[in-house]
């Protein structure tokens, strides 16, 4: 395989592992904050114990997101340096950014979030927990604006010829404000509220399967819910506006996401297809009329760019795209359709009834999750053959030094060892999960009792 | 913002040489601590104790990496991909030693099986001390220069990185991490294991001195473009005058019991070898070795004049805020190890 493959390949791999588990802080930091504030506000104890043991679990997936986030930000220079000597002005600076405002901000206090029951006050905690949820969604910013910068680049000029070619930053807000970066990142984080919330909804639902832990898994299942069916219909919401983006800033993309070959008005909308790029044409299930014309224009009669009018060796791989799309788009809407069966459910009290409803919450956990990385897999993958679209081809942002023997090197190194955390990590989550909640937390210790008198009843 | 005549350049090459610090002191005491969990902690309640006493902070210790390489990226570019390139095999090997630290830190004491906590332990320890050495390693070949061609690739091969020069400075910053790490051991342990801890400080305080000893002659013998810049200015010389009384404190301030200001000269100390390291260096930042015309300086490797003013304003917002928090969460995390059922 040549170096382009194998760079490709241990980026696509790191990255896609890696993106297992920021999503999950994200939505989990949110639904903490939610938690420990309603357990301030109620001085329930029972929201205490819920505090505690999300915690436990963010813990966790907080750990292997750091141990597998440094790898990212070092695999820029190691596999794609003639790119980052492309985009270091504009690229870096993003990434500085991330680093002093986000991973400090998250990392700092998820100290005092973990080790700080006892040592601090509520209120103290709490802001902790905030910060720590802030932090996060920060990094989600910087990195969604950086990521967008090589989608729809704004706000820079090239300098130079040949190997010594750059972009330059000429205005940091544009660069940061680029056409795509706002509805990029809207729908990147509430993909990862989702992330969060239906975790929380599975490991709820599985607990009221077996009948263990009610008033928790009951109390857990509500907000995870409500966060559920918000986050699910903003992720509709905002895929819509994101979709309308890439159909003025990203044509190409645009007509591979639904495998749109000739230009013109009335384009249509695939429910399921099949793209055969020799042939040039796309088979399958469409809507009538110009649904595509709509979402992308708000008008069916507007014209959508074909891949036809797209030079061959600026298309990417179309039916990939098309599939990976259409799998996140087709997991979007069985996500709310989910939420608003399971929230009824909970509304009529027949939830804990339903054992094949709760079967379908217990693997709802996996919904987000793939949706999220079909989805970036489609966005990368529909920017090909660019690296930062329309000006660096993926195969020119090669590190020059680096050979495919020492890729495979680290390919394989990469694997084993994301194998074994991936395995550690669904064994220590499991024995959580098995452990539960802790009694002993209903009655708040240290400092955090200080104030406290145990509250009569549930909150249910 | 505008900073007017100011020259960004040589603010950045000492920005981010402040970010390396700020992660060879802090990381630098949690490596130590990692590099000594075998052998200074025994039973399973000292090898908490020790994974505790790092608990609270390791993790935002590190980002003083991330956010360091990220300077990097955004000042200095070429050089960013130049050296990560360059040194693939050695940066991915880091990598791997990273992060099995990290998640041994985190799921070593989740489970209660023997065999478990003992590849944990194995993994901490191995991922700290394979860190420590390969950050070393890195730091002498950027010391001694590495091969450079025309158009500012690396030229040299990955056992070429493995030159005695540079294993010497990996043995070196391995010493100083343990002693590092075993002063801070000290302020967090009490008893009977502070009691152990202890005797270790001396060995290590020795071993490094007669590594780093070996280190500047090597470099006063072999590195002349180092000891030029000493001998233009010859103030620089207060550094190494510091140091050296940092040193020497530090058994001063053990024996008295006073272990704050033995790790606070410790601090000190890590300080001023990283700022003898930016003063021999600059305006090099990949030296070229035998070619010195193909070096990436502060000034022909750096991002554009915007891009620095932009970053300058980030990091003048940024950084007082990150200090003044982590400072306070040093401070409620201060004082001994007590292991309690949210330590690891």
């Amino acid at each position: 395989m040549s170096t382009e493959v194998l760079a490709r390949l241990q980026f696509a791999f790191t990255i896609s592992f890696h993106y297992l588990y920021p999503p999950l802080s994200i939505g989990l930091g949110l639904l903490l904050v939610a938690i420990e504030g309603l357990w301030l506000k109620t001085k329930n104890p029972l929201y205490h114990q819920m505090a505690r043991f999300w915690t436990k679990v963010f813990a966790l997936t907080f750990a292997v997101g750091v141990a597998t986030g440094i790898v990212m930000e070092f695999e820029f220079g190691t596999n794609w340096a003639t790119y980052s000597r492309y985009v270091g002005d504009v690229f870096g600076s993003a990434l500085a950014a991330e680093g002093i405002f986000a991973f400090f901000l998250e990392s700092g206090f998820l100290a005092v979030l973990l080790f700080g029951w006892d040592k601090v006050g509520p209120k103290l905690h709490f802001f902790a927990t905030c910060m720590v949820a802030l932090g996060a969604h920060f990094s989600a910013i910087w990195i969604v604006v950086a990521n967008s910068w090589m989608q729809t680049p704004a706000g820079f000029h090239l300098v130079g010829e040949g190997l010594h070619a750059r972009a330059e930053i000429t205005d940091f807000w544009a660069m940061v404000f680029n056409p795509s970066s706002m509805t990029r990142l809207a729908h990147t984080v509430v993909g990862a509220w989702q992330a969060g919330a239906w975790l929380v909804v599975s490991i709820g639902a599985w607990y009221l399967l077996k009948k263990q832990h009610r008033d928790f898994a009951r109390a857990s299942m509500k907000i995870g819910l409500a966060l559920s069916l918000t986050a699910s219909v903003l992720t509709l919401v905002t895929g819509d506006r994101s979709a309308a983006g890439v159909a003025r800033n990203q044509p190409a993309k645009f007509a591979a996401l639904e495998g749109h070959w000739e230009t013109g008005p009335h384009a249509r909308v695939h429910v399921v297809g099949w793209v055969d790029a020799k042939t040039e044409t796309t088979h399958g299930l469409a809507l009538p009329g110009g649904m595509l014309s709509w979402l992308a224009y708000g008008d069916t009669a507007a014209p959508v760019t074909g891949l036809r009018d797209i030079p061959r060796d600026e298309r990417p791989p179309v039916n990939f795209t098309f599939q990976l799309f259409h799998l996140m788009v087709g997991i979007g809407f069985a996500m709310i359709a989910l939420a608003l069966w399971a929230s009824w459910a909970l509304w009529r009290r027949t939830l804990e009834n339903s054992r094949a409803l709760l079967w379908l919450l217990v693997i709802s956990v996996l919904g987000p999750q793939i949706a999220n990385q079909a989805g970036w897999w489609a966005a990368e993958v529909g920017r090909q053959p660019w690296i930062v679209y329309k000006l660096l081809r993926t195969s020119q942002g090669l590190s020059a030094v680096v050979h495919a023997n020492q890729i495979v090197a680290s390919l394989v190194m990469f694997t084993l060892v994301y194998l074994l955390l991936f395995a550690a990590f669904i064994f220590l989550l499991n024995e959580k999960i098995q452990h539960g909640p802790d009694e002993t937390d209903l009655s708040p210790t240290g400092k955090l009792a200080l104030g406290f008198k145990p509250a009569k009843g549930g909150p249910a | 913002m505008n900073f007017g005549a100011l020259d960004l350049n040589t603010v950045w090459f000492a920005l981010v040489g402040v970010l390396f610090t700020g992660y060879v002191i802090l990381d630098g005491f949690d490596l130590g601590t990692g590099v000594l969990h075998l052998f200074a902690a025994r039973r399973d309640e000292e090898r908490r104790v020790f994974l505790n006493a790092i608990g609270p902070v390791w993790d935002g210790n590190e980002v003083w990496l991330v956010t360091g390489g990220g300077a990097l990226f955004a000042a200095f570019p070429a050089v960013y991909a130049t050296v990560f390139s360059g040194f693939y095999l050695a940066f991915m090997a880091l990598l791997c030693a990273l992060i099995f630290r990290a998640v041994a830190i985190e799921f070593r004491s989740k489970h209660h099986s023997p065999r478990w906590r003992r590849f944990w332990d194995r993994s901490f320890a191995f991922g700290s001390l394979g860190s420590s050495l390969l950050i070393g390693i890195a730091m002498g070949n950027i010391a001694w220069g590495v091969p450079v061609d025309a158009r500012g690739e690396f030229a040299g091969s990955f056992p070429g990185l493995l030159q005695p020069y540079a294993l010497l400075m990996g043995v070196t910053t391995v010493a100083l991490f343990a002693m590092h790490g075993a002063i801070y051991l000290v302020l967090k342990t009490e008893g009977e294991l502070q009691a152990h801890v202890r005797t270790w400080i001396n060995p290590l305080i020795i071993a490094f001195i007669l590594c780093y000893v070996l280190l500047t002659l090597a470099t006063l013998l072999y590195v002349p473009h180092v000891t030029e810049a000493f001998r233009r200015e010859p103030w620089f010389f207060a550094l190494v005058v510091l140091v050296v009384l940092a040193i020497a404190n530090i058994p001063r301030e053990v024996s008295r019991g006073r272990e704050f200001f033995a790790f606070l000269s410790s601090c000190a100390a890590m300080a001023g070898l990283m700022a003898i390291f930016g003063v021999g260096t600059y305006p090099y930042l990949v030296y070229s070795h035998p070619l010195p015309e193909h070096s990436l300086t502060a000034f022909n490797a750096a991002s554009s004049p915007k891009t620095l003013g932009v970053m300058l304003t980030i990091a003048l917002i940024g950084l007082p805020v990150v200090l003044a928090y982590s400072v306070s969460i040093y401070w409620i995390f201060r004082g001994k190890v007590r292991l309690d059922k949210t330590s690891y």
